[in-house]
């Protein structure tokens, strides 16, 4: 089992996850995509880290999982208010906002 | 036995101090009694936004590499740290702004009341404010100053968030048209969130093919080993997620949404602070990390800058609101930036010193141009359609006055600081051998000015409406405001020369 593996299915799952924004309908299913994202991008890095033999790649994981927690919290915040007002999290619905 | 990293406590000032007023600005909130909190956000977030300018100012002519090599404090790093921290002050001042509106503020009472409620309605009018929006316009403000000193991808991607993150709540808090401010919020939070998992696959790929995060040892491994696809395409979607934060198209689609939806003081923030941030970063990273290869990102960036300049020049046209003309307005100076960012050739040329003037003009010209939006209201708050500013001139000859004027400074007339920007960075390109982006450039600005004048004959020609919006009489902060950015829009366009020089100077990157 070569490293390359690890950063193949660390590209499939990023794209899964762009796609999965894009496709995506629920506020809260598009955020969960992000957050495949993010995490696909932890695993590239700690391959990284093992290939170059170095632990930074690994650190760096620490500091994506603190800011995507962070992220989390503003973002439900922010989808929540919405969905307070309108009772959906559709992103079709929040179209007030154009031409 | 870990060792600490050498700090240079002196060359932090700018950021400890505006991060240390953020901090204080939490406890107030959560300890001050309510009455008291709103002057002392008002006077923390001040205090913490000129201390940041005028500490820049003091430490000024420093260059070095403190905090472990993560922060690269040099003349460029500090020019774009003074104009961050000056133009959020202006911003902070818009923010307090009381007087205009009976509503009492531009931000909501109680963001947890869901909008359109019984008690929502009731808290429409009443003196209470989330003040929670100072402490968080300061943390972003603090975000931007450490974002153009990142000398190291990870602080970049911290910095990008310590923006981002603030800026996504404090959208969605205008006190009217709250649905509209949540609907901004939402977008700019998903499609940001988006757009940072991007920059940091970039991240990601650029440690896996130089083994490092550091952008002077990428310069190094890019010297001495070339450039493989891996670094080609980790640099691509770094460049992505910057580009977005800078609201260059094609990554766009949110600017007009979000600057039409947030509460205008917000949105004069936001067009101001956050494009000075995201071009201070993408100057660094292309010049620090990749100056030595500037064949793997001009190509790419050249293209960029010719979409941005005729998306927003032409989609500009179609617009009926004025917020989101200014929005279109800031896509296509992002493109006109980036004929500068081209002219750095590979560190030799211009660019950089034209970028920096080009970037502190824009962002007075522009906080400017929104708080006059701000001043112009119907009953429903502010008037933003453009048919309703129709005749404006004969109800108010000033306010009219002065939005022609910082108007006339973005389309780049001459005597405006517009023009003497516009001129530096398409000489920067031309300099370089970009002329074709420069003539792409001038036809752009030619397309643009055209929705400027527009809104300028519209003012002065056309007979008002009955029903027409009245212009409200601004309190000081407005004043302010209005008085600072109007005369640096004259005095950058009438006599730039001690400005150009400050910029040609401060033009040094280190890392």
């Amino acid at each position: 089992m070569t490293l390359t593996n690890y950063l193949v299915l660390a590209a499939i799952l990023f794209t899964i996850g762009a796609v999965g924004v894009l496709v995506r309908r629920n506020a809260i299913v598009v955020f969960m995509c992000i957050e495949l994202m993010l995490n696909s991008v932890n695993l590239t890095l700690v391959t990284f880290a093992r290939a170059n033999g170095s632990v930074d790649g690994q650190v760096i994981a620490f500091f994506v999982m603190v800011v995507a927690a962070a992220e989390v919290v503003i973002g439900l915040a922010i989808i929540m208010s919405i969905y307070r007002t309108r009772r959906s999290a559709s992103v079709d619905d929040a179209n007030l906002l154009k031409y | 036995m870990i060792e600490a990293p050498d700090l240079s406590l002196a060359a932090l000032t700018p950021l400890l101090f505006v991060f240390g007023a953020a901090l204080v600005g939490v406890l107030v909130e959560s300890f001050a009694p309510r009455h008291v909190r709103q002057p002392t956000q008002v006077a923390l977030a001040l205090v913490g936004t000129v201390g940041g300018f005028v500490s820049t100012l003091l430490i000024a002519g420093r260059s070095e590499v403190t905090a472990g090599g993560a922060l690269a404090v040099d003349g460029a790093g500090l020019f774009l740290q003074a104009t961050i921290a000056g133009l959020a002050a202006l911003s902070i001042l818009l923010f307090a702004e009381r007087g205009l509106d009976p509503a009492k503020s531009a931000f909501v009472a109680s963001a947890a009341v869901p909008a359109g409620s019984p008690r929502d309605r009731e808290l429409l009018t009443d003196e209470r404010v989330q003040t929670e929006v100072y402490p968080l316009a300061t943390f972003a403000v603090g975000g931007m100053m450490l974002f153009v000193a990142a000398n190291d991808l990870l602080v970049m991607f911290i910095a990008l968030e310590v923006l981002s993150l603030p800026l996504y709540l404090i959208c969605g808090l205008a006190r009217r048209r709250r649905l509209l401010s949540q609907e901004a919020a939402v977008k700019y939070f998903l499609l940001g969130a988006f757009a940072s998992a991007f920059f940091l696959y970039g991240l990601a790929l650029v440690y896996g093919a130089t083994g490092s995060i550091r952008l002077s040892e990428i310069r190094e491994s890019v010297s001495t080993d070339g450039t493989g696809t891996l670094l080609v395409l980790g640099l691509g979607l770094l460049i992505v997620g910057l580009m977005f934060k800078a609201s260059v198209a094609p990554f766009h689609t949110w600017t007009p949404d979000v600057y039409q939806g947030a509460p205008t003081p917000v949105t004069a923030f936001m067009a101001a602070c956050t494009k000075v941030a995201a071009f201070g970063a993408i100057l660094r990273l292309l010049y620090v990390a990749f100056g030595t290869a500037d064949w793997t990102w001009r190509p790419l960036v050249y293209g960029i800058a010719i979409v941005s300049m005729v998306v927003g020049a032409v989609l500009g046209l179609t617009q009926t609101d004025v917020k989101r003309m200014l929005a279109y307005s800031s896509i296509a100076h992002a493109g006109f930036l980036l004929t500068g960012v081209i002219g750095l050739g590979g560190g030799t040329g211009s660019g950089l010193s034209a970028t920096l003037f080009y970037l502190l003009a824009y962002g007075l010209t522009t906080i400017g141009a929104f708080a006059v939006v701000t001043l112009v209201r119907d009953g429903d708050g502010e008037a933003t359609q453009l048919s309703q500013w129709a005749g404006l001139a004969r109800r108010s000859p000033l306010t009219a006055g002065v939005m022609t004027f910082l108007l006339l400074a973005l389309a780049g007339i001459p005597l405006t600081s517009g023009f003497t920007g516009k001129f530096a960075v398409f000489r920067a390109a031309i300099e370089v051998g970009a002329w074709p982006l420069a003539v792409g450039a001038l036809v752009t600005s030619a397309i643009a000015g055209f929705f400027y004048l527009r809104l300028v004959v519209l003012m002065y020609f056309s007979a008002p409406a009955e029903d027409g919006p009245s212009v409200g009489v601004p309190g000081l902060p407005t004043t302010i405001v209005l008085a600072v950015t109007v005369a640096a829009t004259l005095v950058l366009g009438v006599v730039p020369g001690s400005v150009l020089d400050l910029a040609d100077r401060a033009a040094t990157l280190v890392g």
